[in-house]
């Protein structure tokens, strides 16, 4: 079975490009010509070496010796934290600026859940002089306070998105609009393996130099260039889809995805998709989707303004129909107590969205000589308001 | 197919610019739908345009989102819809288009979808979101064997090509977006939108053409109306049934005084 995109834009069931007719131009020239701009070796250049010099690539493999300990078993964590900006989304927005730039636009719009994605994309506009404007959900605004502050001091427009559960959905909806209303010199860089086909494909390629690293630092490091299991959180999924790239095709590497489950799967105040979604459309692909029976998307929830959100990529839809992929739905509790343990036990305060993949240690017993490498997809900077909030840290 | 379908009947003997208006159902409230549709016929509507409202119209501004919004907060769901258009043919003669977006109609099944469409007497369908390889591949035999038009757009920045091809599949009209935006973002007819009208009148295609976005008055109309077969109103009327206290004279009035007749 294959994992990669058909030629239809497709992931099994899922994927294909639902956009009006107003977007179509766009996404059609991107479609076409995506895959010729990033096999050119001037944009591969280009694109390694502010990875390289910019980002601070190539992020460590690190042992975790005291979770290892604790667990039983060999963890690394894949330190996507110590990017610039301070997660993974970087890798895309690097990507996809130089792709705009070959397509001849010089205005880039996104939406922003967490605010990394916003300041990933303010950061590579200011660097590439290019105009940037940032959609994000009127609360995320709120509990995303710090990423706010940043995208401005770089320079970008940030507009509240007001309609619905004012969050990623909603942000999202507002920047596919403003997309509309400037087809010609705009850009949109999408944050995550979501939107039409190409946008998943594409985001997952630039987002598959995590676990091309995780290989060859694999075996330097245990002389194998695959580990037993690779977890990573999913709200779009992104992280993930890069964690999981060079594996997919790895029978002996298990692939596992943590969701938000917010404050239980069947609390009625969560976003773990692949448990409370069916098949439907969204931002313009078939995945699967939170939705009521007459098709309107529920709004989700999450302490994690980066996983909440109601579907998820195509690509994840079909690892978890076609069972290549594990999902766990984690509670906001179970990823504060990760939060934590992380923090004190290996000295690195993770975002909350990564924290709901640490939270999968406990429940997966992993055998002592197994590795596990947990994509560690951001730092908890962001995040510390909640933190201090939620675990009475100023008490 | 029996009988030929209202929309070719009416673009077929047509004298005048055609007025086709969109309306959100179940708005201004939850059962306002038939009132709205009866006084829109009342007052001279040549084509009704149903919206079924979505939580996530990524097409339309902020005057039809909320329309949407507000129908979906009274509880409208397509099953509610089709419920309160059961009787439709008794009272409305003209053609009646669905337009919403796809995802609703997934979950209702396509084909039970269809198949109450024409049960009821809708004549077409326009789901922005449900692009055209997409319906060649999946829907078009189904739309068909129920006797139902999919309507397409094409906007200024469609291709030729494209649109040679969009005439090729299409039946009825073709819903030409005046200009780059999503509903209600503009208002007025500027002289490069005309031009892009001019462009398409004189390419000689086999379906006819009605403009729709940004027409608002009897101005905008009689001027989009000059290089297609009429145009489509939504975001303006949405605005007016919004704020009406007299929704049944309030209607009629607007439609008159798009058509010029008042
Ligand atoms: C640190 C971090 N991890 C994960 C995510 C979730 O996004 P994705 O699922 O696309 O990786 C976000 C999104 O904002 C994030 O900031």
């Amino acid at each position: 079975m294959s994992f990669q995109v058909d030629e239809q834009g497709y992931y099994g069931n899922f994927g294909g490009a639902f956009i009006p007719e107003m977007l179509y131009p766009n996404v059609e020239e991107l479609r076409s010509r995506y895959l010729d701009i990033i096999a050119d070796p001037v944009f591969q250049a280009e694109y390694d070496a502010l990875l390289k010099d910019f980002v601070g690539r190539p992020t460590p493999l690190f042992k975790a010796e005291r979770l290892s300990a604790k667990y039983n078993t060999k963890i690394y964590l894949k330190r996507e934290d110590l990017c610039h900006t301070g997660a993974h989304k970087v890798n895309n927005t690097v990507g996809q600026i130089l792709v705009a730039k070959r397509l001849g636009k010089n205005k880039i719009v996104a939406e922003t859940g967490a605010g990394q994605h916003g300041v990933a994309t303010a950061t590579v506009c200011a660097l590439m002089g290019m105009e940037c404007i940032v959609y994000m959900g009127a609360i995320d605004i709120e509990r995303q306070a710090p990423n706010v502050a940043r995208m401005r001091m770089l320079g970008a427009q940030v507009v509240a998105a007001k309609s619905g559960s004012q969050t990623l959905k909603d942000a999202t909806n507002e920047a596919m609009r403003h997309w509309i209303n400037h087809p010609v010199d705009t850009h949109y860089i999408i944050g995550s393996v979501v939107g039409p086909h190409p946008y998943p494909d594409m985001v997952a390629r630039f987002q598959s130099i995590i676990s091309a690293e995780i290989r060859t630092q694999l075996q330097e490091k245990e002389g194998r260039d695959y580990p037993d299991y690779v977890i990573a959180c999913v709200g779009g999924g992104s992280n993930a889809a890069g964690a999981f790239y060079h594996f997919l095709d790895e029978p002996r590497t298990a692939l596992i995805a943590a969701e938000a489950a917010g404050k239980g799967v069947n609390s009625g105040h969560s976003a773990a998709t692949t448990f409370l979604g069916k098949s439907g459309v969204l931002h313009g692909s078939k995945s699967l989707l939170m939705q009521t029976e007459d098709g309107q998307v529920i709004e989700p929830y999450s302490i994690s303004a980066g996983l909440d959100y109601p579907g998820i990529g195509p690509m994840h839809a079909h690892l978890f129909e076609s069972g290549r992929g594990k999902f766990y739905g984690i509670t906001d509790e179970e990823a504060l107590v990760a939060a934590v343990e992380c923090s004190q036990l290996e000295g690195i305060i993770p975002a909350l969205e990564t924290a709901h993949a640490l939270a999968v240690f406990e429940k997966l017993q992993a055998k002592p000589n197994e590795i596990v490498v947990v994509n560690l997809s951001g730092r908890g900077d962001k995040d510390l308001a909640t933190y201090q909030n939620r675990l009475k840290l100023n008490d | 197919m029996t009988k030929m379908n209202r929309i070719s009947a009416l673009f077929s003997k047509a004298k005048e610019p055609i007025l086709n208006v969109y309306t959100t159902a179940g708005y201004p409230h939850f059962e306002d739908t038939m009132t709205v549709l009866t006084a829109l016929q009342e007052g001279g509507v040549d084509i009704i345009e149903i919206g079924m409202p979505y939580s996530d119209p990524v097409a339309d501004g902020e005057t039809i989102q909320q329309s949407n919004q507000a129908s979906l907060d009274q509880g409208m769901s397509v099953a509610h819809l089709f419920t309160q258009l059961k009787d439709l043919r008794q009272t409305i003669t003209v053609p009646v288009l669905l337009m919403g977006y796809i995802n609703p109609v997934l979950q209702y099944g396509v084909e039970a979808f269809c198949a109450k469409c024409a049960a009821i007497g809708i004549d077409g369908l326009i789901l922005p979101d449900l692009p055209m390889a997409e319906y060649e591949r999946e829907y078009k035999a189904i739309f068909e064997a129920h006797g139902l038009f999919n309507i397409f757009l094409i906007t200024p920045q469609t291709t030729d090509e494209r649109i040679r091809h969009i005439d090729s599949v299409s039946k009825g009209f073709i819903y030409m977006v005046s200009s780059a935006s999503t509903t209600g973002a503009k208002t007025g007819i500027s002289s490069d939108q005309e031009t892009y009208f001019e462009r398409i009148a004189s390419m000689n295609l086999q379906n006819p053409r009605l403009i729709g976005f940004g027409i608002s008055d009897h101005s905008s109309f009689m001027k989009a109306s000059k290089n297609a077969s009429g145009a489509i109103i939504g975001s303006a009327f949405v605005k007016l049934i919004g704020q009406a206290t007299d929704l049944r004279a309030e209607i009629v009035d607007f439609v008159q005084s798009i058509k010029g007749k008042k």
